[in-house]
């Protein structure tokens, strides 16, 4: 090859890639709706798109504490900086209320708001890619009927060269597949249900799968256990260590309730999440249930090897022994039976027996307080009332009391990052 | 420095000093024996109990002072205050010098536990009486010792003066330091209302600035000397039987004394509470398994296949079935109402004490006298031997768990020889207080061509039985003799309409059992009843495309004029907007709704109007109650801020039963054993209120502890009606009933 | 054991059996305060709230061996020359109390909320107060009574 030939090559190549890089990184704005455009007023879509905004968990990152829901404007934290959540509510200036059905389903599937921009993946379309024109459409008629409520969003915080939107395209070209998901024909209809539900909508895995280092979801690795606000989400896969199999009946209960006899209450994060699939259809739960306990199916079920009082620990002094006769026996009782507030013996708890403190120190600092209002199970947050290096003997002490496995070394680390992330609303 | 603190030995009562009590007992015994024990057995009669004894409720000391004996007890409801007005206004003395006594059995005439609102129009009326008469007689012996006519005496501060001048003389003078001795005179003439200057206003409480400084002793801060820690562990399920206890699971608490076991009765007492609270919960025992209760699921598949033991017949008027049965616009509906819990917010306490034999119990009961032959019963003790004294505890909203925990500590006192606190758990008052059982309602009207209502017809799913005394659980888990009585209150009540239709009949099927002991709460029968009638009158109303209100006003009795003049009323609080049909005002999916909601509170007494603003997220299935007005008229207001209150805790309370309630159980026990798992409303969900009081000074004093709860669940689903055309029948008003009913319209 | 607690400005030295008791118990029956009460022993009702360090804390869920040095202050701590402080005295003016039960930890946690903002509006009130129960339903008077000691 010449070497005139080479830089036509490069030069052709080159505009190709901008032409490519344009196509993927430019998108045209979508006209603003008329304001006196209809707004959608089928009662039964409005109910479905309620049901499944809610199954999608929406509300729970774009409601700012104490705010209205779905206004936006919580802070979601990324290790890329932070992102505010925007405002969902038909407020034309601030909100999504110009937004045409078009622009939303875009925003949905392909990532990008209605003027053109590309958005974030902490907005998780690459799940919500898979949901279906019909339920977007139900999901935006509900949008649409909120009350309107003016709240401008803070620019996001980012560091460089992620605060470069463009960028974002090529998070997407290697990242964003939108092939629509096919039923699998060898299952029922209800775990392909629960599949559409879990891959799309639902977003688990954003959750619930690891990330590589440029925050996508590892595609070899689905359902492995993640990270979310801090927290543990465990391995839904057959990688997860339980004393007890999860009946796709247990999930379920588990799910709308936020918890199970066997297998105790959903903290943290899964707490919204059960909070918010308490209140939709007990099919779609189900069917959800079907589908998740599925993924957990080749696991094996670890019948508890310590009484449900836990074991005399070892090497701990008698002044943490009365801490937790104090603070914790109330519930957490020697008798190991369901205690008040629903609260189990720890020895079947995913979090004591884990392999990293996170969960037990948020719990203990933070409590369960996400159910009071309509009830489910609670524990008050421990922060003020004990000190770091009470919390670290506390939660070591749990550790070696209701676990087999070996003492924490992270504990205080986790301390230090909890406080940092202050009390849970 | 180093600051010795002392529990406070304040004394409960500051009845002390009296006449009587100085004649009957050392005036230190009754001032602090509340607090220290100091020991009176019962009395020995010094001092009469009797109803028609003036003696039995008023005593006068050398220094002025008043006593009020009172059978009932202030519950928290602000009575102390309303009838220390009573009294004082009848007498003639300054208020601050009425001082009371209640709900000690020993000292205070038995009238009645205090419930069903009528401490006021009852005992009230009595203690009326009572100080008429002491009054009428304080005056003659004034005339006397003054030489005038009696007539022309007048009283001020308790100073009797000749009009014609000359001469002066107190009622400290006169009768401090002796007896009345005297019967209750019927025909004593009261003040007259015109007069008053004491009852009918706004009078502050006396207990609220010692509360609100930590100066109250409540039971709960009750101390005896030599007092010991109890609490009680309870079978696991209902019924299940104790098969054995290892002592030794507790070895390592310190302080323990004693594991008691008798039947299926197990308590520790221990040296202090902790210990107590520890012991309970570390203690190992083995119980057998029962499944006593039905599937919560089919609770009204139950309730309705529970045998009936008889009807009442609350109302019968013309003949319901043939009208039934004449074709016109048949409407028909079911409504139901589910268990609910007291749900005190200082779980049950007690302290027993015996000494040579004889049993003295410190207790929030609201029936002090009745738990005295309860604790006798249970002990096999004379009744003589029982002396039941009231202390002030968490408010109890009718027959909770008080009556169980002064059983409970009369037990462990007994087992042990000394005095016995006993602090129940949360658990315990959750799990092991009565309830109010769950209500089932069936209800049809037919409507003829021209928009008449000819037939209304009512059944009332409910178990038998009446007020009075509900079986101490320590009797019954220990085998020791109790009445062996279902008595869930006087549920019946407000079955029967306050409307006026041709035909009508209610029946009120009486069950054999309920699944959880009941007991009445609250409003007991009138709440759920109301519930029904109200909400299937909104029905009615909807069918014939009328005016809610415009249509009570149309059927109630024409000569009920102060119901007409409440329901009026209501209208312009409420800015009443007449509406034929469900208005679904709103934007998008958040609508508004009002409703009203009307009750003449057993058909006798007093009346309630209320309106109710809703706004529901119809997508979301959310129900807010946003505000609330309510008109009341219980005749002559003796202390309107204590009408206010209870009032306002009335509605409070009653939306969060209505929005939030329910018992949850499984096929043994109740499993809603905590705020937690029983949510109660918190100050996110509170209404904004508007209260109306009409005042009638000339006619008789009615009660106001629970009428107005008795119209808050109708107004919420008439409200809910008219803001989605959806008509919820299942109190709690919870979001997947919302949503359920708004997918059927 | 011994142990030594700093409540209401004032220390005191104690003896107690068990150090998992709980600071509530040592202050009503060891210190006989009135004002913190037994409600759960749960931290779900708020009827034993007292002040640690300022922060509003269950005392039922507290082991008095862990309070070490941190100032405690109860109900009867908000008594300036044992008179009502500003607080009591508005929940004493609006009555603010029917059995009075939750009443000592609704001023704590009241209280906590005006010593950070002495204005809060409505809404603000409402979602601090959440922690706190009241059965008899006098959360309007007790709404009343904050914002008139935050007039």
């Amino acid at each position: 090859m010449s070497l005139r030939r080479l830089g036509s090559f490069v030069v052709a190549a080159g505009i190709l890639i901008i032409l490519v890089a344009i196509w993927l990184v430019w998108h045209p704005a979508i006209a603003p709706t008329a304001e006196s455009a209809a707004i959608p007023s089928d009662r039964t879509q409005i109910a479905r798109g309620a049901d499944l905004a809610t199954i999608g968990n929406c509300s729970d990152c774009h409601t700012a504490a104490g705010r209205p829901p779905y206004a936006g404007g919580r802070a979601i934290p990324t290790p890329f900086g932070t992102i505010y959540a925007s405002n969902l509510t038909p407020d034309r200036e601030t909100g999504i209320g110009a937004w045409s059905e078009e622009a939303f389903r875009r925003a949905m599937h392909q990532g990008v708001d209605r003027e053109g921009r590309n958005l974030y993946p902490a907005f998780p379309y690459d799940h919500f890619t898979f949901v279906t024109d019909e339920d977007v459409r139900s999901i935006y008629a509900f949008l649409m009927s909120r009350p309107a409520v003016a709240n401008r969003i803070p620019a996001n915080e980012l560091d460089f060269p992620f605060n470069i939107r463009p960028i974002v395209a090529g998070w997407k070209l290697l990242f964003l597949r939108q092939t629509p998901l096919q039923p699998d024909p060898s299952k029922g209809e209800e775990w392909n249900r629960g599949r559409y539900l879990v891959e799309g909508l639902g977003h688990c895995g954003s959750c619930h799968t690891p990330r590589n280092v440029l925050g996508a979801e590892k595609k070899d690795n689905l359902y492995a256990g993640g990270v979310a606000d801090g927290w543990n989400a465990p391995p839904l896969d057959a990688s997860l260590v339980k004393a007890h199999q999860w009946s796709a009946d247990q999930l379920a209960a588990y799910l709308s309730t936020g918890w199970h006899r066997q297998h105790g209450a959903a903290a943290g994060p899964m707490a919204d999440v059960a909070n918010n699939l308490g209140r939709v259809s007990p099919a779609e739960v189900h069917a959800i249930a079907t589908y998740v306990a599925s993924l957990s199916a080749g696991a094996k079920a670890v019948a508890p090897t310590l009484p449900a009082g836990g074991k005399v620990p070892a090497g701990q002094p008698a002044a943490v022994a009365a801490l937790y006769d104090g603070a914790c026996a109330r519930c957490h009782n020697s008798r190991g039976d369901v205690g008040p507030s629903q609260a189990l013996s720890l020895s079947l708890s995913t979090a004591v027996q884990g392999a990293g403190s996170a969960n037990v120190v948020r719990t203990v600092m933070h409590g369960i307080q996400s159910y009071r209002t309509e009830g489910g199970p609670y524990m008050p947050g421990f922060d003020r009332m004990l000190s770091d290096a009470q919390i670290a003997a506390l939660v070591q002490y749990v550790r070696a009391r209701y676990s087999d496995q070996p003492q924490w070394t992270d504990v205080a680390a986790e301390i230090a990052k909890a406080r940092q992330e202050g009390t849970q609303p | 420095m180093t600051l010795q603190f002392k529990p406070s030995r304040r004394d409960v009562f500051k009845g002390g000093g009296s006449l009587v009590v100085a004649f009957a007992f050392a005036p230190a015994a009754l001032a602090q024996g509340a607090v220290q024990g100091a020991a009176q057995g019962p009395a020995a009669g010094a001092k009469p109990v009797a109803l028609d004894q003036v003696d039995s409720f008023l005593s006068i000391d050398d220094k002025g002072q008043v006593t009020l004996y009172s059978g009932k007890v202030d519950l928290g409801t602000g009575i102390r205050i309303g009838l220390q007005q009573i009294v004082a206004e009848e007498l003639d003395v300054p208020l601050a010098s009425v001082t009371s006594v209640e709900g000690d059995t020993a000292l205070t005439p038995d009238q009645g536990p205090t419930y069903g609102s009528q401490t006021i129009q009852n005992a009230g009326m009595q203690i009326r009486q009572a100080a008429a008469t002491a009054k009428g007689a304080l005056l003659a012996q004034a005339a006397q010792h003054l030489g005038v006519d009696k007539a022309d005496l007048t009283v001020a501060a308790g100073v009797v003066t000749a009009r014609s001048g000359g001469g002066r003389v107190t009622y400290a003078e006169l009768i401090g330091g002796k007896m009345f001795s005297l019967n209750l005179d019927e025909a004593a003439v009261p003040k007259n209302p015109a007069d008053y200057t004491i009852v009918g206003k706004a009078t502050p409480r006396r207990d609220i600035p010692e509360k609100l400084t930590g100066r109250f002793t409540f039971m709960h801060d009750v101390r005896v000397p030599g007092m010991l820690h109890g609490s009680v562990i309870r079978p696991p399920t209902l019924g299940a039987t104790l098969q054995s206890v290892d002592e030794a699971s507790i070895k390592d608490i310190p302080g323990v004394v004693k594991v008691v076991h008798e039947g299926d009765f197990l308590g520790v007492v221990t040296e202090t509470e902790w210990a107590a609270v520890r012991a309970a919960r570390e203690i190992k025992a083995t119980w057998s398994k029962t499944e006593p209760l039905p599937e919560q699921a089919k609770l009204w598949q139950h309730v309705r296949t529970t045998k009936v033991v008889k009807d009442d017949v609350t109302s019968n008027i013309g003949d319901s079935a043939a009208a039934m049965a004449v074709a016109g616009k048949q409407l028909k509906a079911t409504y139901d109402f589910a268990i609910h819990t007291h749900g005190s917010i200082g779980p049950s306490c007690s302290v027993s004490e015996f000494k040579d034999g004889k049993l003295t119990n410190w207790s929030a009961s609201q029936a002090t006298h009745n738990l005295r032959k309860q604790l006798a019963l249970m002990l096999s003790l004379p009744l003589e031997d029982v002396r039941c004294i009231y202390v002030d505890g968490a408010g109890c909203y009718g027959r909770n768990g008080h009556e169980d925990a002064a059983a409970d500590s009369a037990l462990l006192a007994q087992a042990v020889g000394k005095p016995v606190r006993v602090q129940w758990s949360r658990a315990d008052e959750h799990g092991w207080d009565p309830k109010g059982p769950p209500t089932l309602i069936d209800l049809r009207a037919n409507i003829d061509a021209s928009g008449n209502v000819t037939a209304w017809e009512s059944e009332f799913f409910i178990p038998q039985g009446a007020g009075g005394n509900v079986d101490l659980l320590t009797a019954t888990l220990s085998g020791k003799p109790a009445d062996n009585l279902l008595s869930p209150g006087g549920i019946t009540n407000d079955s029967a309409i306050p409307y006026k239709f041709p035909n009508i009949k209610t029946v009120c099927h009486r069950l054999e059992t309920t699944p959880l002991r009941p007991s009445w709460i609250r409003t007991p029968g009138r709440m759920q009843n109301t519930f029904a009638n109200e909400s299937f009158l909104d029905e009615i109303v909807a069918a014939l495309g009328a005016d809610p209100i415009a249509f009570r006003l149309k059927h109630i009795d024409p000569a009920d004029s102060r119901g007409r003049a409440l329901l009026e009323r209501l209208k312009q609080v409420a800015a009443w907007e007449t509406r034929t049909a469900p208005r679904k005002q709103g934007t998008g999916t958040t609508l508004k709704g009002r409703g009203v909601s009307y009750v003449k509170y057993e058909l006798v007494r007093t009346y309630v109007g209320i309106v109710a603003d809703v706004e529901v997220d119809s997508a979301m299935g959310d129900v807010r109650v946003k505000k609330v007005y309510v008109v009341h008229d219980c005749g002559q207001i003796i202390n309107p801020s204590g009408v206010r209150a209870q009032i306002e805790g009335n509605v409070v309370q009653t939306v969060s039963r209505v929005m939030k309630e329910e018992v949850l159980f499984d096929r043994g026990m109740v499993t809603s054993l905590d705020w937690a798992t029983y949510p109660i409303l918190r100050f996110p969900e509170l209404p904004e209120l508007v209260i109306d009081l009409i005042d009638r000074p000339t006619e008789k004093p009615w009660g106001a502890g629970e009428p107005s709860a008795a119209v808050v669940p109708a107004a919420i689903s008439n409200a809910i009606f008219d803001a989605t055309g959806a008509r919820l029948r299942s109190v709690p008003f919870k979001r997947d009933k919302v949503k359920a009913a708004m997918q059927l319209i | 054991m011994k142990v030594s607690l700093n409540v209401n400005g004032k220390s005191a030295e104690l003896d107690v059996a068990d150090p998992s008791t709980p600071l509530l118990y040592v202050l009503r029956n060891d210190l006989g305060l009135h004002g913190p009460r037994f409600g759960c022993g749960l931290g779900q009702c708020g009827a034993c709230m007292v002040h640690v360090d300022g922060e509003p804390t269950f005392s039922c869920l507290l082991p008095v061996t862990a309070v070490a040095d941190r100032k405690i202050t109860t109900l009867e701590g908000l008594l300036v020359d044992g008179k009502p402080g500003k607080l009591q005295q508005a929940f004493i003016d609006e009555e603010a109390a029917q059995c009075g039960y939750c009443i000592s930890g609704m001023v704590m946690q009241a209280q906590a909320l005006l010593n950070r903002n002495a204005h809060p509006t409505d809404d603000e009130i409402r979602s601090h107060m959440a922690p706190n129960l009241c059965r008899c339903g006098t959360h309007v008077a007790i709404m009343r009574a904050i914002k008139r000691a935050a007039a």
